[in-house]
């Protein structure tokens, strides 16, 4: 039996691994949670999915892997076992330390992760960023929520009130707003990204508010969806296309669309190129004109108008004389936040500080 | 306005109960078989566990057939099989309670969670619903008062427990049982027998309580769903201090609680939301100091509770 150690047979299945992996690039992805969650997840799930349009790639993937010292060892799995020339962590919390520990250990090893902040003075030079900024999308989706509401209350249901979150419930409000001045969105935050229950209470408490549109910002807004479809009002997603989830009243709803990334990635990494010398870039950034992000497909109750407008406003976003962050704009204690005269772009650094509501939402984010 | 003010009062009233309503059936149908497991003699604290494979078994069995009654039928099967195992465990003398309970809950979950990955997608048939609320024009009271047959069901079985434990010769062999098995013995009952027997349909309960929350509410399959209910349905047992009545009263308490962070926000009371959430969990811990400090230790637990004899 010694003959046939644990070590020499995964030895012996790594040789091989490495012989395949010799014609075709390995990629490995790694997520935070289930990939089939309808959200945040199968959204990256569905990028990956995407590279099998790429011959040249051979794409591996794990899900539910905890933000732990776990994720290095699905990593260091990947690319010992598998021969995996570059790896994705796509979860928050696989960035520090996790990957950054296995890119110092594996330095021909390229690194990617989903919203990590690369700082140079600490962190190693084979790790690379990449993410979108949805705020566009999120303020088209509001736009159809401001067709579609009879009662002018619309419902937002957030995780937590860090930067991102903000945004999202600031642009959906803004784009809601553009349509009908006289909205008004109510926020309840749960307090973390996967609260099922919380999510379907705060779901039934807005809806008993008199709410009529209702959409969030958590992993996954399926419950959110779902429990404005069992209460007969409308729903915006996010995430993910959550359509199958209310097949009456959704409306639309902003989603990833993470193949784009991970198919330009792909292209590079075969031309040979890396981010520890810079041909490829340290930052990928993109918005709704690069197709990092989208629109799901309208539900049925979006009228004829309504999609007029959005699709207007969606090509004026694009060719860029649709600016949405233009001041003045006003928080909602009325404190100048954006001056007149002043125009941010989505992909500004100023607007990843964002820690205000916009005029028009009730709700606080300081706890 | 008025009427808006108005309408946030009484959103946040009647939030929290139907919040009260639909959140609480997991802790009446976890903690009363608990509580039945308890009087026994037998501690279950895998019950977290058996909540998240109910839940799982409920979701997947109804998606596959159909059938919300069959998932819940299932479930409730599940849930007695992982009983057996604990009370199978358990029997041996040197195993500890709590020490297996702990491996139960891991077991169990981890079980869910592996049967459950391709569960995740979409929407199983739900439960019926009992609709009361007809009568309203307003559509918050209307989607207050539709009540799931489990709250009925939850109730009645409180009740029926009480006099189960307080009327019955077999509550009175259950009781005998947890307080002095030695004694109970000498006098010819079948104490393994009746704790096997308990613990069994103890876990068949939680898991029905798991079936509520992917059949009706919030009627999905996520592995967050339980948020820890299960441990808190067991915690509630020794706070209602083994008595079936005070379980309901406690687990319509924790239902409420949950719903009021949710509701305060929705009428616009925006401040102190991590407090305000954080509610069923610090109700636990006050409960618990309150009820076990006045009276100087934990009156009305069974006398033989988690030991094995």
């Amino acid at each position: 039996m010694k003959g046939l150690s644990r070590r020499a047979w995964i030895g012996s299945g790594a040789a091989a691994a490495a012989a395949a992996a010799r014609d075709s690039l390995v990629l490995g992805f790694i997520y935070g949670g289930p990939k089939n969650d309808l959200g945040y997840n199968q959204a990256h799930a569905e990028g990956k999915q995407t590279l099998r349009g790429y011959p040249f790639v051979n794409a591996l993937d794990e899900a539910s892997v905890p933000e732990t010292v776990a994720a290095e060892e699905s990593m260091g799995n990947m690319i010992f076992q598998d021969g995996a020339q570059a790896v994705f962590a796509t979860s928050f919390g696989h960035f520090d330390p996790f990957t950054l520990n296995v890119a110092r250990r594996n330095p021909n090893v390229q690194f990617f992760h989903c919203g990590g902040l690369w700082q140079p003075a600490r962190h190693p030079q084979n790790v690379g960023v990449y993410f979108g900024f949805i705020d566009e999308v999120e303020y088209l989706s509001g736009m159809l929520a401001g067709f579609a509401t009879r009662t002018n209350k619309i419902g937002f249901v957030a995780a937590k009130p860090i930067p991102q979150v903000l945004r999202n419930i600031n642009t959906f409000t803004m784009g809601a707003r553009s349509v009908n001045p006289n909205i008004t969105t109510k926020v309840v935050f749960t307090g973390d990204w996967v609260l099922p229950v919380r999510e379907a209470e705060a779901s039934s408490s807005l809806a008993d508010q008199g709410i009529d549109v209702l959409t969030g910002h958590t992993g996954s807004p399926r419950v959110i969806v779902q429990m404005a479809e069992r209460r007969g009002i409308f729903a915006n997603g996010y995430q993910f296309n959550q359509s199958s989830m209310a097949p009456r009243g959704f409306l639309t709803g902003a989603e990833w669309h993470w193949g784009t990334v991970y198919g330009k990635y792909a292209e590079l990494l075969r031309a040979g190129k890396s981010v520890s010398d810079g041909s490829i870039p340290r930052r990928l950034t993109g918005t709704l004109k690069d197709g990092f992000c989208r629109l799901s497909p309208f539900g049925p109750q979006v009228s004829p108008r309504a999609r007029q407008a959005v699709a207007e406003a969606s090509a004026k976003i694009i060719d860029g004389s649709l600016q949405i962050y233009r001041g003045p704009i006003r928080d909602n204690t009325g404190q100048l936040r954006i001056a007149p005269g002043v125009t941010l772009g989505v992909t500004d650094t100023e607007l990843d500080k964002m820690d205000w509501l916009v005029e028009g939402v009730l709700g606080r984010t300081r706890s | 306005m008025q009427a808006d003010v108005a309408m946030e009062e009484w959103g946040v009233v009647l939030g929290v109960a139907a919040g009260a309503v639909r959140g609480s059936i997991p802790y009446l149908f976890v903690s009363l078989g608990e509580c039945l497991t308890e009087k026994s003699g037998k501690i279950n604290l895998g019950m977290e566990g058996v909540l998240l494979m109910g839940a799982m078994t409920a979701f997947a069995v109804s998606d596959q057939s159909g059938s919300p009654w069959l998932g819940l039928l299932a479930a409730a099967i599940v849930g007695a099989m992982l009983g057996a195992v604990h009370a199978g465990l358990t029997r041996f003398p040197k195993v500890n309670d709590v020490a297996a309970g702990i491996a139960m809950i891991l077991f169990g979950s981890g079980l869910a969670f592996f049967f459950g990955k391709q569960f995740v997608a979409p929407m199983a048939p739900q439960l019926p619903l009992i609709d009361l609320g007809s009568w309203s024009a307003s559509p918050a009271i209307h989607s207050a008062l539709r009540i799931s047959p489990l709250f009925f069901c939850g109730i009645a079985l409180g009740f029926a427990l009480h006099f189960v434990f307080q009327r019955t010769r077999w509550g009175l062999r259950v009781r005998a049982a947890g307080d002095d098995p030695l004694a109970a013995r000498s006098i010819g009952i079948p104490v393994d027998r009746i704790r096997m027997t308990a613990t069994v349909a103890g876990a068949g309960l939680a898991a029905v309580g798991g079936a509520h929350m992917t059949l009706y509410f919030p009627g999905i399959w996520s592995e967050g769903i339980s948020g820890g209910q299960g441990l808190m349905a067991v915690a509630l047992v020794i706070f209602a201090r083994w008595n079936p009545l005070r379980c309901v009263a406690a687990a319509l308490l924790f239902g409420g609680a949950q719903a009021l962070g949710p509701s305060l926000q929705a009428a616009g009371q925006a401040g102190y939301y991590h407090l305000f959430n954080a509610s069923p969990y610090v109700l636990t811990l006050a409960l618990m100091a309150l009820t076990c400090s006045r009276h100087g230790g934990v009156s009305g637990a069974p006398g033989a509770l988690g030991r094995n004899g």
